[in-house]
């Protein structure tokens, strides 16, 4: 397989593995489009968003004070009606107190919505300005294979901590690293369910039993299922229910510290809570051990090549084409067998692989991954959340909330749908109304797309009636919806 | 341009209900007035809905015992029959089942057993005996095979669902902005797209459906003012939106989601609207603290069922609605008061075309030893059966093409009997 012209090089290293070429950026990597992107490889890991740095413990004891106040908030201004049930009280003949309450409540709601709404718009403006787009990505593709969504109130706080401390620090390292950093990071155990599931036939539940609440304790399999479904060897692996039991078992005791804990809202592992006994799982035996059987099972399926393969595939899906190249796949696969599934090892082989770099551009780009490149080709940025969520939701792309927790779909039957062109152009226009005056949308058009800027394209920005419609015309155009 | 855009009220309340998770697909386009046709309406309730809550049945003897904490009292539940219940949520769908309107199907599955949701509502679009058995799906084939009339697909909710994918180009539309007439970017575009086999066709295919769903959302009964009701916190809070939240926000998710099936029931009865209509509920997935969860998703289905019966008013006789879930739950509550996913479940089928009877395939029954694999309801009947029974019989879709072509191996799921 040949490859194309360093000038075609060039343009695709920005705008297939990066997220859209800033002005100048195409340039910068004419001289070397591979050794342009290898730069970008690093081993302490992606780059973190200017957000307010806060911890996932942090956060989730602010969510923990406005639950609390919300409760509170019901008491005061509910009543037991004949049936038992709770009634709420009309907000006029309320006791003046729960009015108060009422609005710290409100208050305490605002104030966790405004952190997550800032961490997603700290991300945004991170990929709108950076000079690694090919590292963003790269991160972007990993916090969409675990996903974690807002879909959970208790989770929505987190996400922003989470991929700040479970994924980009580890995307170009080991991928077991990464596997157990998602699968102990509090925001994964209570998405999936995990904090409270109980082995049934833990300390935790006898005591249960003994206090006559046997029903209230027992097994979630959520997290287990999903991890080997998802996160791992994939559904077509050949594992049985027996074996997502067993996972489940394993996972048992993996919990988050509660209020009355010391370390509230960090990783605990609840000995009491983990189910004894050995376990088997894919064939293999997992040794009595509390929480380090646990972890021996993700390393095992970390190590597990039809992992490997599961996980190939989707990043060459990602990266190049809905149906991607067997050989490009295999070439990836090869590269993690060879390491012990070294993620910078990998992104080389994405990289040095012929078929990544096919001049015909595959894919289409997300709801994310359009605006997001329009700033960047105007070389700008989002100023405000306001500005990203009406357009991400309209178009299925809700900040912070997959719809499961598969993550966003990665095909172009997904987000190629008529509607979507219609809302896309709608946007294009305010965009364009807003920031085309004081531009020259020829030099955008050639500075955004570089080589792959065709003839069609070119002429109809060229002969544009106004500079808005010239800059419209280039954002939808679909060498620029594509990538 | 403000008389062609929908009225905001209106494009609000749409908005609102698609927070809810709730969003609405068209098929089949007809060439003539809609009255009198025969009317499929498809409901995809995602996430895996847990059959015992749908349709509880209090008089098994098993029931109680295996649910635990999260059991139903017989006299909360509404009774249907000696073993079987509805949900108190479920108010329209008991209404309509003394009146012969609505069964239930305790024991249904699709083929699949992997309890992968992705896995099952692949298996279930697509109509196919084995996941990745097809690209499209089942509803997009039935338009194939019924004809190549005008046919037209459209879903609202921007992405298009699996169900109604395939040959037949599905459109999509959901509330927005409305097309500024002015602007000449459309025509621009659409000639940039000529050559472009994937964008060209669903542009052009957008452009028309938001004229054409502003000239249907026009012609529809003038809308209350919901503005107010209706308006932006549900929308606008990505964080917030949890289901099962306090009873005022239900009592504004009821009335959106009774205006979306109202709404769609508009859609059906116009002349040229769709014949075949498929919707998705999603929330199901009640891993933990699942009472109060599934009651709120259950009130939303209820409520698109009551808008949707009451809109079509005369047209309900020519109706048959179908929900449908992935799989079911395990019959036993797990530890975090929850269910994990299991296989058979709960179909509800409705509509006044509908023949009175009891329920729709046998009941396995919740005695230990019934369970699949000790933990499941057991599957007794084949979902591809119910949808084979209701195309040929409610359609009049050719019996040959949709053992061939809808439903290829399918030979061993016979089509239900006797619905209509």
């Amino acid at each position: 397989m040949s490859l194309p012209s360093k000038d075609m090089m060039a343009a695709i290293a920005a705008t297939r593995f990066g997220l859209g070429a800033r002005p100048g950026e195409i340039e910068a990597a004419r001289g070397d489009p591979r050794g342009f992107l290898e730069g970008q490889i690093r081993r302490e890991g992606a780059d973190l968003p200017k957000d307010d740095g806060e911890s996932a413990p942090t956060r989730y004891a602010a969510f923990a004070d406005y639950r609390q106040e919300r409760r509170a908030a019901r008491r005061e201004t509910r009543t037991p009606a004949a049936d038992g049930d709770m009634k709420p009280i009309p907000v006029v003949d309320a006791p003046p107190n729960a009015n108060i309450l009422r609005e710290a409540q409100k208050e305490a709601q605002r104030y966790l919505r405004e952190k997550t709404n800032a961490d997603f718009l700290a991300r945004a403006q991170l990929a709108a300005d950076t000079e690694a787009g090919f590292r963003e990505r790269w991160a972007l593709f990993f916090a969409n294979h675990f996903t974690v969504s807002s879909t959970k109130q208790a989770t929505a706080v987190v996400i922003g901590p989470f991929e700040r401390e479970a994924i980009r620090p580890h995307v170009f390292g080991r991928f077991e690293d990464l596997l157990v950093a998602s699968s102990t990071h509090p925001a994964m155990l209570t998405y999936l369910d995990q904090a409270q599931s109980i082995g049934p036939g833990s300390r935790a539940a006898q005591y249960a039993a003994r206090g006559g609440r046997p029903r209230r304790v027992g097994l979630n399999e959520n997290l287990a299922r999903e991890i080997l479904e998802l996160h791992t060897v994939g559904v077509d692996a050949g594992y049985s229910q027996a074996d997502v039991t067993e996972f489940a078992r394993a996972l048992t005791g993996f919990s988050v510290g509660r209020v009355q804990d010391p370390d509230i809202g960090a990783f605990v592992f609840r000995a009491n809570a983990h189910e004894p006994g050995a376990r088997a799982i894919l064939g293999k035996a997992f040794a009595q051990g509390g929480q380090d059987q646990g972890l021996a099972v993700l390393k095992t399926l970390a190590a597990d090549p039809r992992t490997a393969r599961h996980v190939c595939s989707k990043i060459a899906r990602h990266f190049v084409a809905d149906a991607p190249p067997p050989a490009l796949v295999a070439r990836l696969e090869k590269r993690w067998i060879e390491t012990g599934g070294r993620l910078d090892a990998v992104a080389g082989a994405l990289i040095a692989a012929p078929e990544a770099w096919d001049p015909t551009p595959m894919k289409v780009k997300t709801p994310y991954e359009f605006t997001i490149s329009a700033w960047r080709a105007i070389g700008g940025r989002p100023a405000a959340f306001e500005r990203l969520n009406p357009i991400l939701t309209s178009l299925g792309q809700k900040p912070f909330s997959p719809p499961s927790p598969k993550g966003w779909p990665d095909e172009a039957g997904a987000w190629a749908s008529p509607d979507g062109l219609v809302k896309r152009m709608q946007w294009t226009q305010g965009f364009a109304a807003a920031v085309a005056d004081a531009r020259d949308p020829d030099a955008l058009a050639r500075s955004a797309l570089g080589a792959r800027l065709g003839e069609p394209t070119a002429r109809a920005v060229a002969r544009a009636e106004t500079r808005r419609e010239a800059l419209a015309l280039l954002v939808m155009s679909p060498e620029f919806q594509r990538r | 341009m403000t008389d062609r855009t929908l009225s905001p009220s209106r494009r609000s309340f749409l908005a609102a209900a698609a927070s809810l998770g709730v969003s609405v697909s068209f098929v089949g386009r007809q060439a003539q007035a809609a009255d009198g046709t025969k009317k499929l309406v498809v409901v995809v309730c995602r996430g895996g809905m847990d059959g015992l809550s749908v349709a509880p049945p209090v008089g098994d003897p098993g029931y109680a015992a295996l649910r635990g904490g999260i059991a139903m009292s017989p006299d909360k539940a509404l009774k249907l029959d000696d073993t079987f219940a509805l949900h108190p949520s479920l108010t329209t769908v008991h209404a309509l089942a003394r009146q012969g309107q609505a069964r239930i199907a305790p024991a249904i599955a699709t083929p699949d057993r992997a309890r992968s949701h992705f896995e099952a509502q692949d298996v279930l679009e697509t109509g196919e005996a084995k996941v990745y058995g097809a690209d499209s799906g089942w509803l997009n084939r039935t338009l194939e095979v019924m004809g190549p009339g005008k046919v037209e697909a459209l879903s609202v909710g921007t992405t298009a669902p699996l169900i109604l994918r395939g040959k037949v180009q599905a459109a999509s539309w959901s509330p927005g902005k409305g097309l500024d007439e002015a602007a000449r970017l459309p025509t621009l575009l659409q000639d940039l797209y000529k050559g472009d086999p994937l964008l060209g066709p669903a542009f052009a295919r957008g452009l028309e459906t938001e004229a054409m769903a502003q000239a249907a959302m026009t012609a529809l009964a003038p809308a209350q003012s919901m503005a107010q009701s209706m308006s932006q916190p549900a929308m606008n809070q990505p964080a917030m939106n949890q289901p099962g939240g306090r009873p005022a926000d239900n009592r504004q998710g009821r009335e959106a989601a009774r205006k979306l099936g109202s709404t769609l029931a508009g859609f059906m009865r116009q002349a040229d609207g769709p014949q075949i209509a498929a919707l998705s509920l999603d929330g199901f997935d009640t891993h933990a603290g699942q009472v109060g969860q599934i009651a709120t998703r259950l009130t939303y289905l209820d409520a698109v069922l009551d808008g949707l019966h009451e809109g079509l008013g005369p047209e309900w006789r020519n109706t048959v609605v179908v929900a449908v879930t992935e799989f079911g739950r395990t019959a036993r509550v797990n530890g975090t008061q929850g269910t994990d996913h299991g296989t058979a479940s709960t179909a509800l089928l409705l509509g006044g075309a509908l023949k009175r009877g009891g329920i729709v395939g046998d009941w396995p029954t919740l005695a230990e030893p019934a369970l699949f694999e000790n933990r499941d309801v057991a599957p007794t009947l084949d979902m591809r059966g119910l949808f084979k029974g209701v195309l040929i019989d409610h359609l009049g879709v050719d019996r040959a093409a949709v053992e061939k072509k809808v439903f290829a191996d399918s030979a061993d799921a016979k089509a239900v009997t006797g619905l209509v």
